[in-house]
This record gives structure tokens, sequence and C-alpha cells, in this order.
């Protein structure tokens, strides 16, 4: 994903009117009065709300008779979590195995009980600098 | 549900993760800096880190290298700044993979009534190279469900 396409998305939904609209949006499509209502905000203004939201790819708009919908798109949302999810589960389970490895050095077991094949080199084999 | 919170704000090159843990900070510390136990938690089970060197000290550098099942072997390496102490553990963080991209690390840990909470600040030199850093850094596959997207939104709703 294109880094200034994700800076879009996230600044849309830095605002909680936005993600409000979205959850809306969840449940299915809907004109602009209609999510306008549970807000106290004129009509123009969920209309710039929604411009934002539109030019990050989280909505897209049609016409239907004189009304226009607004229609919830999943996909830069699931690139944003994809994207969080990576570095999320990285550090979830690293931090879950310090639990576990903590929890074992406090209860005597000095050299950690966690399960590892880890091992540390004593040699420092300068020519794996190269390695990919 | 994590327990470890991430931050990543838009148009600012930096990434905050915290995370308490139930262990006195002197013994977190200890898995920060003491590369023994590091191995033992460092990245996913499913990956096996080798360290080459870890000179917890200033000036002092560190290398290892993360290796799956299938051979595939990714090295870091980078230098610590100031002696490691449990109010701060400053280094810099390269992946080799993408030489050049120099992340610099702040670990801070603070104890609370026994528990540690450990706030690490990740700064990077661009937003480009943060959202680069995350996509293909960490190079583990995601399972992609539509259920990440169900729970982002349940999160939306509750916010």
């Amino acid at each position: 994903m294109m880094a200034d396409r994700l800076s879009l998305v996230f600044g849309a939904l830095a605002d909680p009117t936005r993600r409000a609209i979205l959850t809306r949006l969840a449940d299915g499509d809907a004109t602009v009065a209609e999510l306008a209502e549970p807000f106290a905000m004129s009509q123009p203004a969920i209309s710039k709300h929604l411009k934002v939201l539109e030019q990050a790819g989280l909505i897209s708009r049609t016409r239907r008779a004189t009304a226009r919908l607004s229609r919830l798109e999943a996909e830069p949302l699931r690139e944003v979590t994809t994207w969080l999810a990576r570095y999320q589960r990285f550090w979830d389970e690293s931090h879950e195995r310090l639990d576990e490895l903590l929890a074992a050095l406090q209860a005597g077991q000095e050299d950690g009980s966690a399960p590892s094949s880890a091992t540390v080199k004593e040699n420092h084999d300068e020519q794996d600098l190269d390695h990919r | 549900m994590s327990k470890t919170s991430i931050t990543a704000e838009p148009g600012i090159p930096m990434i905050i993760t915290t995370r308490e843990f139930d262990a006195p900070r002197d013994l977190v510390f200890r898995a920060h800096t003491d590369p023994d136990l590091l191995v033992q938690w460092l990245g996913p089970r499913d990956l096996t880190t080798t360290v080459d060197r870890y000179e917890a000290r200033n000036g002092g550098t560190w290398r290892y290298t993360q290796s799956d099942a299938q051979g595939n072997s990714y090295g870091f390496h980078g230098v610590f700044h100031g002696n490691p102490s449990p109010d701060a553990i400053v280094q810099t963080f390269e992946f080799e993979g993408a030489p050049g991209h120099v992340c610099l690390q702040t670990a801070a840990l603070a104890e609370r009534g026994g528990r540690t909470l450990l706030r690490t600040v990740s700064a990077f030199q661009s937003v480009a190279d943060r959202d680069a850093m995350v996509a293909s850094g960490m190079e583990r596959g995601v399972h992609d469900s539509g259920d990440r997207l169900a729970e982002l939104l349940a999160r939306l709703r509750d916010s």
C-alpha cells in the first residue's frame, strides 16, 4: 500500500464524527440526511466529512433518485488493519513470550524454562553482515 | 485480546508501543539487555533468534538474525547510545534488507507496584520509512480474513 494512501486513511479515521459515519455505513448505505440525523450538525458539515472519507477511498457515493447515497468501502480499512496487524502480531507474540520468561525467572528457574531453540553464537562471523 | 498497545499517528514518523508486565523492572530490564534472555522472547515463536553480538553498553554494537524453518534468514544490527539503564535503553535499529534506513529506539521501564510498564518509542527517518518497516520489515504472513475488519469496526463503534 502506498504510504500516501495510508496517511489519507489514517487522517480520515482520526476524526470521531467520521468514525461514527463509517460505523453507521457498516449497517448499510445511507443518504446525507440519514447520516446527519444522529449528530448536531448541518448537512453541509456532514458533506464535508463525507468528502474526506471519499478521498481516502473509505466510501463511495452514488445517486438514488434525488438523494446521494454513501457506501462503505471496506478494502482501505482492511489494508490499514493488515498493515498494523503485522506489527501488532510481532510484538504481541514477543511480549507474550517475555511474559512467560519473566514468570519462569521469578519462579526461580534462573535459566528460564520457556521452550526455545534459540542459541547465542560465541564466534562473531563478520561475513554474516552481508547476509540478507 | 492483545495487551500490547501500538500507536502510529498519521504524518509523524514514529511508533509508540506500551505493555505492562507482571514483574519488577530490574528483571524486565535484564530480559532486554542479557542476550541469553533476549533470544528467548524476541520475535514470533516460529522464528529462531541467533545473537552474533550484543554489547549492552555505550557505543556497543549488536547484531542478531531471525530465521524460519524454511531457511529464510533476516539480519538486524545497531548501536547502543549511552549505557542502557531501566530509565532508557537507547539504540539504533537497522534491517539489513533495507540498509541505510535506520530507526532510533528508546525503551523506558516504569515500575508500578511490582508491575512494570514498558514504553518504546521508535523514531524513523521519514513517514515512508516507518510505513515500509511496518509493512515489510516484519516478514510474517497475516491471515487475510474479514475478522480484523469486524474488530476494527467494533473498536470504532466503541471509541
